[in-house]
């Protein structure tokens, strides 16, 4: 098993009103098995073991799925691994003697909060101006099995709605754009028969509120879908973009 | 305090539906002047958060994750049960009940479970017109899959991503509240107590994980869906923020604790790899469908792997073990999750383990490659298709139906699934345990409830695979709204409950107090040095096998580690601000507190049931030798601990189990 030592370059800033700076930091013997934020363990043991603050991150699940971890690590949102999360990049990605840039998620929409923790409500109160189906949960419906649904449209749907957002796509935009994420939802249930009936409102609604938030526009590099870890297609862009163009002539 | 389960009387098909139609209700009007707290935002915790929204109750619901989309409920891969019996296999509601109080071997509600099943069709209804892409087949209607315990397909999935997507439906139908002011969501706060008021749960004392405040938050009832406490074990298939800290200060503020020491060990998770392993993944119970699990046969060839000199398909058919068709052969390698990790336990006891630890077996998916590739060459006409042709053919069934749980394992494994066999090796992954509720899902403090993993009743002493997805839905959508309406149709005239009382500024003191304390204790060793002992003394004394000497030991070791911890632990930064090592503490400290009464429970039930297993308790001699041996003439009931002061004086409540519609009997998967 191979081990190496590393230098890290980490983003610290102590809370909001903090201007922040990299740091450098070193860690020795990391096992190629381990996590990237296993790595990360052992430096804030490290750290906390000789009375300096350790560095903050979110993370949660480590599986990959819950979308908490957010790390901008050499330049790329998740890593050099491509459709990896953070949490599920290995260290035998890298290799002994590196040095290795670990910054947040940058965006106007995303405020740092402390180190790499960054604030990603504007996704939650984009999908809170329309990402549902306005069906209450009295379980009072027609029979599951009652509409079929093509399993074409169906995969597809389930495609768009793999997303897990965590943002990389934001970050990762040289325009802060988040309509990966925004047509990703709208998308899954453009898809289904269930979502027709709102399709329109929905496109106008989350369209306005992601532009609210301040996120920026597409300009088609595509660099979204190459960075997405759940790899979501951009054609969910072109579909929100025909949803909210079908919606608007009314 | 005598226990009361509150069952209803009546046949057992009936009482849920007559018990339903004799609950108050509270009028419309009415629902606006009543606050309800929701801590957690998991499949239970969300589902009940929007549903009592959607009724026009006030909702204040908790999180700690930035989003209550996050929720560990997110992480289920596999699926959820339903008794729609879509597939025509002879399903039905009493299948499910039954196989459910079976699969729990006999240690759960027959009421409750009878109540699980009925309603389990309706959470599929509900979800698909929430939009939840579920599988489908060619023919556009929905598809199923079979999971452990069970000899029906009964389960619906997602990909291997059916959590996720059920709570994301949850999450969707928050939001639709959320936009209505309905329900006000707090992310990133952290339940650090209940408070009582004259008997009653009347609000929590929350911390803003951003800032560090104190937060004061009343309500006419608080509801827990806090989720499991795997964490306890510190290695285990929970995100790492999962805790137990909720459920347990409900329980020092009166709730009892029921079944601490019924876990969950899911056979099939990556090993571990080394001592700085922070957590573990699963590999979806689906696999088992067509996966096969085995060891080498002989001796010799375990060395040979272990020094690297074979490789796992070099060896000869006959020369591997398939030891779950050989001891099981009626369920194979489906029998239940408690069954297929004892079985792995032994294999690598006996010096069977195909790893450098010596703690693996095989799951291997060649034989179902090339009977996928026999199939799909039929369909396409290719009647003389190669060897390679076929393999090529299976692997595109087996990716479509498991690719995105074989891309995790091949990124954390660096192995190739789809041409050499999985390595898996059992780990904590599920709490059957937790606070203890009647039938209304209320905790012994009125008018505090718990939902979902958080609380003991539906699983028994083993949980069936897809019951936890089913479980959390039906608690929160379906059962908890009724109950809890007649509960509050008793507060409709109480009004706002004020934050300034006493109670508050006690609750609010005494947490405040705790956190100061540990930033201002300035020891010498982190949290994680007494998480990862804890977890050791967990995992080798009250894992997969117990004894009584073993968890004696436990106890005390657990104690001696809890009092270290107080005096030498290391908390950074302050309590005023954003400090996840703080978080953690706060967590660690319940946790030595919860390990201590789990092995006192262990201790206390002598005898092998679902996921407890006693090596005192087992079958000696005919076709079940040496399998799990239950005692249900002494312990067919819920163990109920009640606090008082430390976890060596808890004070046990039994609540003797009655089974009338279905027969206890031996568990056989044979």
């Amino acid at each position: 098993m191979s081990e190496m030592n590393l230098t890290l370059k980490i983003w610290r800033q102590k809370n909001a009103a903090d201007k922040g700076k990299m740091v450098d930091y070193k860690v020795n013997s990391i096992s190629e098995h381990m996590s990237f934020l296993e790595m990360m363990d052992v430096l804030n043991e490290q750290l906390i073991n000789s009375g300096d603050d350790p560095v903050a991150f979110d993370h949660d699940c480590r599986e990959g799925i819950c979308g908490s971890c957010s790390m901008f690590i050499n330049g790329e949102a998740h890593g050099p691994v491509k459709g990896t999360t953070t949490c599920q990049l290995h260290m035998r990605s890298f290799k002994d003697g590196d040095t290795i840039y670990i910054e947040p998620f940058r965006a106007n929409a995303f405020p740092v909060i402390k180190d790499l923790v960054v604030n990603r409500s504007s996704f939650d109160r984009i999908q809170q101006s329309g990402g549902f189906i306005s069906v209450n949960t009295s379980g009072n419906t027609q029979d599951a099995n009652a509409t079929a649904i093509p399993k074409h449209d169906a995969d597809l749907a389930m495609d768009a709605a793999a997303c897990i957002g965590c943002g990389a796509c934001v970050a990762t935009c040289k325009n802060s754009s988040a309509m990966l994420f925004v047509g990703a939802k709208i998308s899954q249930y453009a898809l289904l028969p269930q979502g027709q009936v709102e399709a329109k409102d929905r496109a106008q609604n989350m369209v306005a509120q992601m532009d609210a938030e301040g996120f920026g526009n597409c300009t088609n590099t595509g660099a979204c879908e190459v960075e997405c870890p759940k790899g979501i297609s951009i054609s969910n862009i072109a579909r929100m973009n025909r949803e909210y163009l079908s919606g608007s002539l009314k | 305090m005598a226990l009361n389960g509150k069952i209803p009387a009546g046949p057992i098909k009936d009482k849920w539906t007559s018990y339903k139609d004799h609950l108050n209700l509270v009028n419309p009007a009415n629902k606006r002047n009543i606050d309800i707290i929701i801590v957690g935002t998991g499949l239970a915790g969300g589902s009940a958060a929007a549903t009592l929204a959607e009724q026009g109750y006030n909702v204040k619901a908790f999180c700690y994750q930035d989003s209550p989309r996050r929720a560990h409920s997110i992480a289920a891969q596999g699926g959820i049960n339903a008794a729609k019996n879509y597939q025509g296999d002879g399903d039905s509601t009493y299948r499910l009940f039954y196989d459910t109080v079976k699969g729990g071997d006999y240690r759960s509600r027959e009421a409750n479970v009878h109540r699980l099943a009925e309603v389990s069709a309706n959470i599929i209804d509900q979800c698909v017109a929430q939009g939840v892409p579920f599988a489908r087949d060619y023919g556009g209607l929905l598809d199923n899959r079979s999971f452990g315990g069970v000899l029906v397909s009964r389960t619906f999935y997602a990909k291997g991503q059916t959590g996720q997507q059920l709570l994301l439906g949850a999450y969707s139908a928050m939001n639709r509240q959320i936009a209505r002011g309905k329900i006000t969501m707090y992310n990133r706060h952290e339940m650090l107590d209940v408070v009582v008021v004259d008997g009653k749960a009347r609000g929590i004392i929350a911390r803003n994980l951003v800032t560090g405040e104190i937060e004061r938050h009343s309500a006419h009832a608080v509801v827990l869906g806090t989720g499991g406490y795997g964490n306890v074990f510190f290695l285990s298939t929970n995100a790492m923020g999962s805790n137990v800290s909720a459920g347990w200060k409900a329980h020092k503020r009166g709730a009892y604790f029921a079944n601490p020491c019924y876990t969950q060990i899911h056979p099939t998770c990556i090993p571990r790899s080394g001592d700085y392993q922070s957590k573990l993944t699963l590999m979806s119970e689906s696999l088992r469908n067509d996966g096969r699990i085995w060891v080498p046969a002989k001796l010799e060839d375990v060395a040979a792997i272990k020094a690297g000199k074979l490789k796992a398909t070099q060896i000869a058919e006959e020369d591997r073990d398939y030891y779950l068709e050989r001891r099981y052969p009626a369920f194979g390698n489906l029998v239940p999750r408690d069954v297929a990790s004892r079985a792995a336990k032994e294999r690598c006891d006996a010096g069977y383990g195909v790893n450098a630890t010596g703690e693996a077996v095989y799951l291997d998916f060649a034989s179902a490659i090339l009977r996928y590739g026999r199939e799909q060459a039929l369909l396409k006409g290719e009647s003389s298709a190669t060897d390679a042709r076929l393999k090529e053919l299976g692997k595109e069934i087996v990716k479509a139906k498991y690719g995105n749980l074989f891309d995790m394992y091949k990124q954390i494994a660096a192995e190739n699934p789809y041409e050499t066999p999985m390595m898996i090796y059992p780990a904590v992954h599920y709490t059957m345990g937790g606070v203890w509720v009647d039938y209304n899902l209320m905790t012994t403090i009125p008018g505090c409830y718990a939902i979902g993993e958080a609380n003991f009743s539906e699983h028994g002493a083993n949980r069936l695979g897809a019951s936890a997805l089913m479980q959390g839905l039906a608690d929160g959508y379906f059962v908890l709204p009724y109950t809890i309406a007649d509960y509050l149709s008793h507060d409709i005239r109480t009004g706002t409950i004020p934050t300034t009382l006493p109670e508050f500024d006690a609750a609010e003191k005494e947490v405040k107090e705790r956190l100061e304390g540990l930033v201002n204790n300035k020891g010498i060793h982190s949290v994680d040095y007494y998480h990862k002992q804890l977890g050791n003394i967990m995992w080798n004394k009250c894992g997969m096998s117990r004894n009584e000497k073993g968890l004696k030991e436990a106890i005390e070791e657990i104690a001696a580690l809890r009092e270290d911890f107080w005096k030498n632990v290391s908390v950074p930064g302050g309590a005023y601000e954003l400090n996840p090592e703080l978080e953690k503490a706060g967590r660690v400290a319940d946790f030595l507190e919860l390990g201590e009464l789990f092995a006192k429970d262990a201790l206390d039930r002598n005898e092998s049931c679902g996921g407890h297993f006693r090596e005192e308790s087992v079958e000696v001699g005919g076709p079940q030798d040496g399998e799990a041996l239950r005692d249900d003439e002494n312990y067919a009931y819920v163990a109920a601990w009640e606090y008082k002061g430390k976890p060596s004086e808890a004070v046990l409540h039994k609540e003797q189990l009655d089974f009338n519609d279905i027969k206890l009997t031996q568990r056989s998967y044979k």
